[in-house]
């Protein structure tokens, strides 16, 4: 896909490692993490207008890293991912939200959450009415607007 | 070459529609252009499961990030508070939260109550045929008898109080504070061809179940019918003059980029308080070398927001999160003048019922509460499906320094100087909004929330754009008279929300649509000498 080509191999290998720094993998809750490959192809396929911040958060992230942070170990990329966080600014923002609008859209998490897997559309909510005595003390006090000449 | 026209509306927003629809049973001649284009709710966010996602897109609510061609670049690096707006058949009621609040009576005595700003030359009561016939055209639930609120009848009753509801009612009553269930252009039952809201939830941008009033499923179907010409894509550049000082009509550029002249007896603009201080800047002549009907010097100026402070916090409990409109109550405890507070005027507060998952996790990823990590799951289930907003709107003061100019630099698709916002939060402004934030952190408590968190003002919540063509009856102190006619140029009328004198603590199209309701009403009964 011509998006999926706009980031360079090494930055993919960035995104997929920060992804999965981000959110990990969890049994205890049944979650890939958002290394994950069909996270990861979805976040790559939907990039979109939001690919030239992406592209400038990794590239911010290899500078801090001297070179790729999918090569450096662990302590170092936790190193670099927190300064990223300080300094990243405006790109790092993008990057975080791309990660995480892709993540809780994932079948899976939505599982886990709870949350059924479909649009709003067509089919809504059901709303409780809830128990309207609650007005009551409010009709009680009463009170009047501020009258004007 | 295009036919004359009688009347020619420039908009098709809020005010515009009102205005089209009240006029057409004159059966004069009325065409109505817009920059934008009618909109597919079978397109609409909600419609999709990546929902969340296109609202930091191409539904944006800011124009600049959103960039769809109907849209205009505004520069408003000079302002703490951006400018929301959408472009299209029904503006920026496409994409609002439908809540639904009058100006008090009050509003309209500013200067007389509190020696501040100046008194608008209408009163409340002027208005209240205008608000009822607005809330039977747009269709409002709520429930009628608010002691703190001017007397309202909605058609339908109001929205569920939900998992929320009950939860900010109980806290707001342990502290003895007003709140009601708030008039929305919700339908909550089937209205006028309007099926009722089925709680999609993600109303803002948009309502695929057409549920939310939006003048393009509300008045404009009716004035389509009774006459009223609208053509979509047009861009107007700039209204014209004639040698007598009168408006001749306006320049646009054509749905394929191409220019073309509207020649009218009648021009209204229905732009809204950003885009027509714009339009009347650039209409430049020799005649208004400062811009149209600018010889006040106003045009533009005393921009008003209503700068948002909002709090928020999560509970225990489970909220409706994006299972329900987004506002559904409203307190008015604060709205009225309390000089102990430290500051003049007030606010209205407007409580939210959450948030759905994407949205949750990014703002408190942003904020900080969110961790990296493995712990990020267990904080995200604690957060997720929790949240509770307390949101003030307060009443911004006019202030000349506050203004929409032209940018020197910046132009839209079609080469039209762009606006520019200079804007500063007042010193009252400011304590008004630490006063509610402390509030709200009490209401907050009251709640048993946590996590509480703090966005004041709301950096993309210049959703309310007043002022900057206010009405008046000293030409050297407004724009238009009290009828919403320009003093300078006896053919030209402005219905939107420009014409605001003071902004009131409430969001304000229901007024904006009463006033445009308001100034067509006057045309009608002037009709014979409508330019003297």
């Amino acid at each position: 896909m011509i998006v999926e080509k706009s980031l360079t191999a090494a930055q993919r290998d960035d995104l997929r490692v920060i992804s999965g720094m981000m959110i990990p993998q969890s049994d205890e809750y049944k979650v890939p993490g958002a290394d994950d490959a069909a996270i990861q192809g979805d976040i790559l396929a939907t990039l979109g207008r939001d690919t030239k911040m992406v592209a400038a958060a990794l590239d911010h992230v290899a500078k801090l890293a001297g070179k790729s942070l999918a090569s450096l170990d662990e302590a170092k990329r936790e190193a670099v991912v927190t300064e990223f966080r300080a300094s990243g600014g405006a790109p790092a923002a993008t990057l975080a939200r791309v990660i995480l609008q892709c993540y809780y859209r994932d079948d899976r998490v939505l599982r886990s959450l709870g949350i059924e897997l479909r649009a709003p559309f067509p089919k809504g909510h059901v709303l409780p009415d809830g128990d309207w005595s609650i007005l009551d003390p409010v009709k009680a006090r009463g009170g009047s607007m501020r009258r004007a000449p | 070459m295009n036919q004359p026209v009688d009347v020619l509306i420039i908009g098709a927003g809020a005010s515009g529609a009102a205005v089209a629809w009240s006029l057409a049973d004159t059966k004069m001649h009325i065409l109505c252009l817009d920059q934008g284009g009618w909109m597919k709710q079978s397109e609409y966010p909600s419609t999709g499961r990546d929902w969340e996602a296109k609202f930091y897109g191409e539904w944006a609510t800011s124009p600049n990030i959103r960039g769809r061609p109907e849209d205009y670049p505004i520069n408003d690096d000079n302002s703490p508070i951006k400018v929301v707006n959408f472009n299209a058949v029904g503006g920026s009621t496409i994409m609002y939260t439908a809540h639904w609040p009058r100006l008090h009576p009050s509003d309209f005595r500013v200067k007389t109550l509190d020696g501040v700003a100046d008194d608008w030359p209408i009163d409340y009561d002027t208005l209240v045929p205008f608000f009822e016939e607005n809330d039977r055209m747009m269709g409002v639930s709520g429930l009628s008898g608010d002691p703190l609120s001017p007397l309202t009848h909605p058609p339908m009753p109001p929205q569920p109080l939900g998992l929320s509801g009950p939860l900010i009612g109980k806290a707001m009553n342990k502290l003895g504070w007003h709140w009601w269930p708030s008039d929305t252009t919700v339908a909550t039952t089937d209205y006028e061809g309007r099926a009722r809201c089925i709680n999609l939830g993600h109303c803002t941008p948009a309502c695929a179940q057409g549920a939310k009033a939006s003048t393009d499923i509300t008045y404009w179907p009716q004035a389509i019918r009774a006459g009223v010409e609208l053509k979509t894509h047009c861009r107007v550049r700039e209204i014209t003059v004639n040698e007598d000082g009168m408006a001749s009509g306006a320049i646009y550029y054509d749905q394929d980029g191409k220019e073309q002249f509207q020649a009218a007896e009648v021009v209204i603009i229905a732009c809204n308080g950003v885009g027509t201080p714009r339009l009347l800047l650039n209409s430049v002549s020799g005649k208004f070398p400062n811009g149209l009907a600018n010889s006040s010097g106003l045009v533009g100026k005393n921009l008003m927001f209503h700068p948002y402070a909002q709090i928020y916090g999560f509970v225990k409990e489970p909220t409706d999160s994006n299972r329900a409109p987004p506002t559904c109550l409203w307190s008015k405890e604060f709205y009225d003048t309390d000089l102990s507070r430290g500051f003049v005027r007030g606010y209205g507060v407007q409580f939210g019922r959450g948030a759905g998952p994407v949205f949750e996790a990014v703002a408190s990823e942003q904020k900080g509460i969110l961790p990296w990590g493995k712990d990020h799951h267990r904080v995200f289930r604690k957060l997720n499906g929790h949240r509770m907003h307390f949101s003030a709107i307060c009443e911004d003061l006019p202030e000349e320094h506050n203004r929409v100019t032209l940018d020197p630099v910046l132009k839209d698709g079609h080469g039209i100087p762009a606006p520019k916002i200079d804007y500063t939060l007042s010193e009252n402004s400011q304590k008004m909004m630490d006063y509610a934030l402390a509030r709200g952190r009490e209401f907050l408590e009251a709640a048993g929330a946590t996590d509480i968190c703090v966005n004041s003002p709301i950096p993309w919540g210049g959703w309310h754009l007043l002022g900057t063509a206010r009405m008046g009856t000293d030409p050297e102190r407004s724009v238009v008279n009290e009828w919403g006619r320009s003093h300078d140029v006896k053919n030209l009328f402005i219905v939107d929300g420009s014409v605001f004198v003071t902004s009131g603590g409430v969001n304000p199209t229901s007024t904006i649509q009463a006033i445009a309701l308001y100034v067509a009403d006057q045309m009608k009964s002037r009709l014979a000498n409508l330019f003297d």
